[in-house]
């Protein structure tokens, strides 16, 4: 276990400047201590291998990504929209094949010219071809480091193409620099969604009993696709995923639903408490990963309807999904069983998954996140608390105010009062509440202090991204990528438990970790024939 | 898959789509890992750094390191260099490389950042070194980053320290693979000629599983060696694009005379290779050598009737596909569609002539061919729509297209991110070529044993 001393130990090789910063990102659980504080979404120190990205990706690349039917265009230089461009394995099925856009990468590529003249045209050229060759419903504008500089008026363009075509046309300014990593481009995509496309579609009513969106959930390796079919088998109907698989239609009229499902809080917690403003729908914290946190989120829903009948249907289908599911996993726990693991993920699977590691009788030891904020870790009751700095300040806060036609109270405050004492109605507890006494939790964990805190608590798995994996397996331990899963999932919901047991048991049970040590590295070149005095210095 | 390209092209001045090219700095870090103890420095936001890490990490599968300025708004509008000064600090403090080498972003090229005059004025401890180069990704491509990096190597390092130039060659690889840089030392060390390759990335990102993690691998150009290249009586610079550049800046600043050749894929660029090194330092070629040459030629003539006639689309890097084109041409296919993102000139970039090499290589071999230096893949598409192939060749990407048209892909180039195995193994030389035809062979028969009919499934062909 890490203690103070050790911990002190590793932070003294940092000049003093950065341990007094680092030290305040890194927290030691203390059972016995209320409210532990810790410091998070500030900067990255200069110099200091980190794993975070930027706004752009946070916006283009997380948030608006994963709509199908939208072409997307990233304004600026090539580098930044081609990154973007399926690396992210959320998957989507269009039912016209020729609106999914999402292998499609569209930049402006812009050239030194228009750096020093403007971008503005040659944006306005591309969404003239975009609209002549794809004739999309929608399009979106992100904005990319050079273009907030030279003072491309990017909402404009978006304004005459919208009136010049008719169609949706978005525009955000996330550019790279705005904030300290992704989560400012999720509050920019926030921003941008609630104010012109969520509400933007014609429909009034939920079209059925049972109608929810589902926030922050991205479809990677079709985890939207297992959740969706599942809560459609209890009698819920999806109107719109956000944005795994999501298409403008859906999106457009996500005003409609009963109830806001939050899988990622962090990415699309302002949609979440944006809506409820505008539409009085409240949402749910839930985690689809996990079996426990998987029927955890049926009781909860099944408890907002709160009808007899849906709840029982519920508690059915929960009994005979664990009785499948329970006996196929066990061999999956004798191989996993008695292991420890860091779980260094994002900006809410690094609290996401240490249920699902229990279940399989792992234990985290460490986990963290890339980008979150305090309210991820310490719950959100502390937002009050939560200074803002010169970097978070220029992300413009969007203040809504209670739509004058759509605004419904979807709860009465009697009914609303009640089930907050049940269910993770409009808040989220975050991850410290969750994890055990001794265990470490980092905030953006760097590449030097993995290495150091690998070589103090010896995990027998790290769960991080692409580009921790390699060190980590160079040190003989395996690695499971929970961005993008490693190629594999879905992970979600009950039939991804048993995806995730069956690719973490294959990580140990490899044979390929046998052979590190060639034969001939203990075995004495000479042997056989020991003289005297060897024998006597041995 | 693909289904809203349609067939018929329309010209594009403001969109690109599906982008055959990245930007600058990705290509800088990679040549910088190229040198012993070095620390690849991006400065600029932290999301450029993070997607090229990401991104070599997923061509390599081996651990990238580089570290960012991160700068936030602040430094956006006031300049990096606190930021920079600060990483170079923190930099040394915690990983202790010999050298950092700083590369630029869209950002801090915008901002105007003066770079030289940052290093000056930064603590660096003594032994230590920070060298730079500039990247903007509004010019030229990830290849242009490349060779600006190694153009940098030279700036900073390379020193004609002796009257006379000593008899070694200095070779510039290009942006290949570490088994192709492998590869390209056997050969010379073969023909008995010493060598300083810089970059070189083997040994860096291919390193072994050893239960260990190095943040420094054993592999890289050494600094010592750099320095030594204006001593030497020769460059050879593989590739117009990726290696011409630094190798005339060698020739400008040290006198090392530079020779430039084509990236030594396919049996042509090879010997021309093979020949440049027997004539300037008259060396006989030995016969292991000329065994491996003749083994390819045996192979290429007992198979020219799977190759023969076959149309062929290409894409990828200039000097990659330059070489690839005259390969497939020397095995009697039809290349018809060759493409690159790399723009054919441009400013601050290389100099090379993408779209007049190619189009002679074809007309000598009395062909007719759509060649586009500055293309994108939406564009390749819509060519191969409208003239279809047998076979297409260049990166992973390809495999939407060749999904759509159902055509063969054979994956050569960067990046490659859906396979494995490919940066250990060589395309260059004689054996890369060997590989090459076999990778081809395999891929144009198993599609013959998977259209043909039951009574016509061949047991031997
Ligand atoms: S901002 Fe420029 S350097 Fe950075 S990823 Fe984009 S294109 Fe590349
Ligand atoms: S930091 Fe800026 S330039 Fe770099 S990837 Fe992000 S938006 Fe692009």
């Amino acid at each position: 276990m890490l203690n103070h001393n050790t911990l002190d130990e590793i932070l003294n090789k940092y000049p003093a400047k950065e341990k007094r910063n680092r030290k305040k990102h890194i927290l030691i659980k203390n059972i016995t201590q209320e409210n532990q504080e810790i410091e998070a979404n500030t900067r990255t120190i200069p110099g200091i291998i980190s794993s975070r990205g930027c706004a752009f990706a946070g916006c283009k690349g997380v948030v608006l990504g994963p709509l199908k039917d939208v072409v997307n265009i990233v304004h600026g230089p090539i580098g930044c929209g081609y990154y973007a461009w399926l690396t992210r394995r959320n998957k989507g099925v269009s039912k016209a094949p020729m609106k999914n856009f999402l292998p499609y990468c569209v930049s402006t590529d812009m050239q030194e010219s228009d750096i020093v003249f403007g971008g503005e045209k040659k944006l306005a050229r591309t969404i003239d071809e975009v609209v002549q060759i794809f004739q999309p419903q929608a399009i979106t504008i992100s904005a990319t480091c050079p273009v907030g500089l030279i003072g491309d008026d990017i909402q404009a363009v978006a304004r005459s193409a919208r009136e010049k075509y008719g169609i949706n046309v978005t525009a955000y300014s996330c550019e790279g620099y705005k904030g300290v990593s992704q989560s400012a481009g999720h509050h920019i995509a926030n921003n941008g969604l609630t104010e012109h496309v969520i509400g933007a579609g014609d429909m009034e009513e939920a079209p059925q009993k049972y109608t929810v969106n589902i926030l922050g959930e991205y479809n990677i390796g079709g985890d939207g696709w297992v959740i969706k079919k599942m809560l459609e088998e209890l009698g819920y109907h999806i109107q719109a995923v956000m944005t795994g698989d999501g298409s403008f239609e859906e999106l457009s009229n996500a005003h409609v639903a009963e109830l806001n499902l939050v899988q990622c809080h962090r990415s699309i917690n302002y949609i979440a408490s944006m809506l409820e403003v505008k539409y009085g729908t409240p949402w749910l914290k839930i985690n689809f990963i996990g079996i426990r946190s998987t029927v955890e989120a049926l009781r909860s829903l099944a408890l907002y309807f709160g009808e007899r009948e849906l709840i029982e249907r519920t508690e059915d289908y929960i009994t005979r999904e664990l009785a499948r599911i329970e006996p196929q996993l066990l061999p999956y726990r004798r191989i996993c069983a008695g292991k420890t693991a860091f779980c260094y993920v994002g900006g809410s699977r690094g609290h996401h998954y240490q249920g699902l590691y229990e279940e399989l009788g792992i234990e985290t030891i460490l986990a963290g996140y890339v980008f979150a904020h305090r309210d991820d870790y310490e719950g959100r009751q502390v937002i009050p608390n939560i200074k803002s700095d010169s970097d978070s300040k220029n992300i413009p806060d969007l203040h809504v105010a209670p739509d004058e036609n759509r605004f419904r109270l979807k709860l009465s405050p009697e009914r609303a009062a009640e089930l907050k004492d049940k269910i993770a109605l409009s808040t989220y507890a975050g991850m410290i509440q969750d994890m055990k006494d001794g265990s470490v939790i980092v905030d953006d964990l760097n590449h030097f202090e993995t290495e150091e805190l690998i070589r103090i608590l010896k995990p027998d798995i790290f769960s991080s991204g692409i580009k921790d994996k390699y060190v980590v397996q160079k040190m003989g331990i395996p690695s499971k990528q929970l961005h993008n899963y490693d190629y594999s999932g879905p992970y979600a919901g009950f039939e991804g438990a048993l995806n995730f047991a069956r690719d973490v048991a294959m990580s140990f049970a490899s044979p390929t970790w046998n052979y590190i040590e060639p034969p001939w590295a203990h075995r004495p070149l000479l042997e056989g024939t020991l003289v005297k005095g060897d024998m006597e210095n041995a | 898959m693909l289904d809203s390209t349609p067939r018929e092209i329309i010209a594009r001045t403001g969109a690109v789509i599906n982008p055959a090219k990245t930007c600058q700095p990705i290509g800088a870090m990679y040549a910088a890992l190229g040198i012993h103890r070095c620390l690849p420095h991006s400065h600029g936001s932290q999301g450029c750094c993070a997607y090229h890490r990401s991104h070599l990490t997923r061509h390599f599968r081996e651990p990238v390191m580089a570290s960012t300025s991160s700068f936030t708004e602040g430094a956006s509008v006031f300049g990096g260099s606190a930021n920079l000064k600060t990483a170079i600090k923190n930099v040394f403090t915690l990983y202790n490389p010999d050298v950092i080498a700083v590369h630029t972003t869209c950002l801090s090229e915008t901002i105007g950042d003066d770079i030289p005059s940052i290093i000056k004025s930064a603590a660096i401890p003594p032994g230590k070194m920070v060298i730079h180069a500039n990247t903007p990704s509004y010019q030229g491509s990830h290849v242009t980053g490349f060779s600006n990096m190694t153009k940098g190597m030279v700036n900073y390092l390379a020193e004609a320290s002796l009257e006379n130039k000593r008899e070694q060659v200095n070779i510039l690889p290009g942006f290949l693979n570490p088994g192709d840089m492998r590869e390209i030392k056997r050969l010379t060390a073969l023909m008995g000629v010493p060598f300083i390759m810089f970059p070189d990335t083997s040994g860096s990102l291919d390193s072994p599983m050893s239960g260990q993690f190095n943040m420094f691998p054993k592999g890289g150009a050494r600094v010592e060696a750099i320095r030594d290249s204006g001593n030497s009586s020769l460059t050879l610079a593989l590739g117009e694009y990726a290696a011409s550049d630094p190798a005339y800046q060698l020739e400008r600043k040290c006198l090392v005379p530079a020779v430039v050749l084509r990236t030594p894929i396919g049996i042509q660029a090879t010997d021309a290779l093979i020949m440049a090194l027997r004539q300037h330092f008259v060396a006989e070629v030995p016969d292991e050598i000329e065994e491996e040459r003749g083994q390819l030629v045996d192979i290429m003539t007992d198979l020219h009737y799977h190759f023969h006639g076959k149309k062929v689309a290409i894409f990828g890097d200039p000097d990659i596909v330059a070489s690839l084109t005259e390969m497939v041409l020397s095995l009697g296919m039809k290349p018809v569609h060759l493409l690159t993102g790399t723009p054919n000139t441009s400013l601050g970039g290389a100099q090379g002539n993408f779209e007049a090499t190619v189009t002679a290589m074809l007309e000598d071999a009395g062909l007719a061919g759509r060649v586009k230096a500055g293309g994108d893949l939406f564009e390749l598409h819509q060519w191969i729509k409208n003239e279809p192939v047998d076979l297409l060749i260049g990166n992973t990407y390809g495999k939407y297209i060749a999904r759509a048209e159902d055509i063969p892909l054979v994956r050569v180039g960067f990046p490659i991110l859906d396979r494995g195995v490919h940066s250990y193994l060589p395309v260059v030389g004689y054996r890369g070529a060997l590989r090459l035809m076999e990778m081809i062979d395999n891929a144009l028969q198993d599609r013959v044993d998977r259209d043909a009919r039951d009574e016509d499934l061949e047991l031997i062909m």
